[in-house]
């Protein structure tokens, strides 16, 4: 008997990966397309998926020219959350008096509505693209700074001290060991933060913006203009699916001895 | 070729204790060497106890122990009599409350990072390649890589890794692990070597060979090691010598010499000689049972 030829096998691995989300979409549209149209819903009120796509399609530049406002402040707070949650998370590892003092805040500060204070950072900051970048940086760092935490915190102490014998310095258990040792609970907190800093984005522009895709949704709303409300929301989630995997992506690359160890072990070779 | 350099480079290292190597080899008279000499380890009333919730909890209680530059020697003694602290102690990780540890017969108050020590996990960076981690020493000594790489890859084959460089610590057995932990050790050019319990999470099958191959290297390297165990034929089939402690707080009970020729095999452990050393110690460690059991 000839071997199967390589192929097939991936093939089905990928059909296996993107049949079933493929299917519940598909149903979710046909169902919805088919119950608008039978009950004879207005379309302001709720517009089949078929009206969507036609909008996305017509208005291509305009949710184009918003799209890359918006993605500019995801990116930009991400950016800062993520250099300012790994620093802190590093102080507050280190340093106990840092700890007592500002983790209890790091805490409280997730627990008051972002929405809150967007009004008063335009108030302080106004209207360009800082504010919505500080939104965006505050909601997605605090699961930035717990992982990381964490991970700094799962450290193995007997290899602490095997390192130490061989001569290491605290500097080079940090390099050698830390930073290895949480890397994957720092990409565990990246995926929760991209997917929340386009939260973010769309609360920032809310507040007040004159461009973004939250803008857009908030023109388009009063207005009746139910399908762009739906198109900016297709762009939001197509934007936070791609930044999710492009961190997963990332991260299947820096840590490709974990999923190594992982696949192995599920293997029974250990 | 980088496998003879090593070799020459042992033998050198052998010459420089070639004087304790050789009196090795004799039948020991006395307990402890005359002259310990380089990578000799002297510990002199050494106490070390820990606060803990509900007062002191004393570990360690004048301990004395004496191992000559080259020798093998062993501590054995009930869980939790502190052999790790007392390890601990001797690689400098932690200090004694009182007395004082001599490397080389020199007070070694700046010892951590000079003495080598296995852990009973093999602590290999699952990150890092086989390779990788056994360069480590090397490294934070500021080695090139490459040169480190060199030289480790040199010694894969001694440490039956041949093949397996450049293998994740994943897809090794458990004797492997504990090989590729043991070349970490070696490479970290440290004359002393502390074992603490290196083989105790390995199958018997598996602990036998690794006894054998670990005097192969013992001889080989010409390094000074001290082993802790809580396996009795262990201790007689591999050491020169071994202390045996009281449980909590750990106090030398006994040194018992052990006469047995060099170079030492496996089928050693079937002969009269070695049943009769290996009963001495047993006798030794549940005398201290009985008095415990005779307690008030």
């Amino acid at each position: 008997m000839n071997p199967p030829p390589a192929r097939t096998p991936r093939v089905a691995a990928i059909a296996a990966q993107w049949l079933p989300p493929a299917a519940l979409v598909a149903t979710v549209f046909g169902l919805w397309e088919g119950l608008v149209r039978g009950l004879a819903v207005p379309w302001w009120l709720l517009p089949p998926p078929s009206v969507i796509a036609t909008k996305i399609v017509e208005s291509r530049s305009l949710l184009l020219s918003h799209t890359l406002v918006t993605a500019e402040e995801v990116l930009a707070g991400f950016a800062v959350a993520l250099v300012a949650g790994v620093l802190l998370a590093i102080g507050i590892a280190y340093s106990k008096l840092l700890e007592r003092a500002v983790y209890p805040f790091v805490i409280a500060s997730q627990t008051i509505p972002i929405i809150a204070i967007a009004p008063l950072l335009l108030v302080w900051i106004g209207y360009g693209i800082q504010p919505k970048i500080i939104v965006v940086a505050l909601i997605s760092f605090f699961p930035i700074v717990v992982n990381m935490v964490d991970g700094l915190r799962s450290v193995d102490a007997d290899t602490v001290r095997m390192l130490r014998t061989l001569g290491a310095s605290r500097w080079q258990v940090f390099r050698l060991l830390q930073v290895p040792t949480s890397l994957p609970y720092l990409f565990s907190g990246a995926k929760v933060a991209v997917a929340v800093a386009v939260i973010g984005a769309v609360i920032g522009e809310w507040v007040g913006a004159s461009a973004g895709l939250g803008y857009l949704m908030v023109q388009s709303a009063p207005r009746f203009q139910t399908s762009m409300v739906f198109a900016a929301i297709i762009v939001l989630s197509v934007i936070g699916v791609t930044l999710f995997g492009l961190v997963s992506l990332l991260e299947r690359r820096a840590l490709a001895w974990h999923h190594t160890a992982r696949r192995e072990s599920a293997l029974g070779r250990r | 070729m980088p496998q003879v350099a090593f070799l020459l480079r042992a033998a050198r290292r052998r010459a420089v204790v070639g004087g304790i190597a050789e009196a090795r080899r004799q039948p020991m008279t006395s307990h402890e060497p005359e002259a310990p000499g380089r990578g000799s380890i002297r510990m002199e009333g050494v106490s070390k106890g820990y606060a803990m919730a509900g007062g002191w909890l004393p570990v360690l209680e004048d301990v004395s122990i004496v191992v000559g530059g080259g020798e093998f020697v062993s501590i054995i003694g009930p869980s939790g009599c502190g052999k790790s602290t007392l390890l601990g102690i001797v690689a400098g990780l932690e200090e004694p409350d009182r007395g004082i540890v001599l490397l080389d017969d020199a007070p070694a108050t700046d010892r951590l990072g000079g003495v080598g020590y296995m852990h009973q996990r093999d602590l290999l960076l699952p990150w890092r390649s086989v390779l990788d981690n056994t360069i480590l020493g090397l490294e934070v000594r500021g080695a090139p890589r490459r040169e480190a790489r060199e030289r480790a890859r040199a010694m894969l084959s001694t440490f039956g890794l041949e093949g397996f460089g450049d293998a994740y610590p994943a897809a090794l057995s458990g004797g492997m692990r504990q090989r590729a932990a043991f070349l970490r050790t070696a490479l970290a050019d440290q004359p002393v070597v502390l074992l603490d319990e290196p083989f105790g999470a390995l199958d018997s099958l598996t602990r036998a060979s690794l006894q054998v191959w670990l005097l192969r290297m013992w001889e080989m390297l010409g390094k000074t090691i001290l082993l802790i165990t809580h396996d009795v034929e262990e201790a007689v089939l591999l050491s020169d010598r071994v202390y045996a402690l009281t449980s909590r707080p750990g106090r030398v009970q006994k040194a018992l010499p052990v006469t047995l020729p060099r170079p030492r095999e496996y089928e050693m452990t079937a002969t009269p000689e070695f049943a009769e050393l290996k009963a001495a110690l047993l006798a030794t460690l549940w005398s201290q049972d009985a008095e415990e059991g005779a307690g008030p």
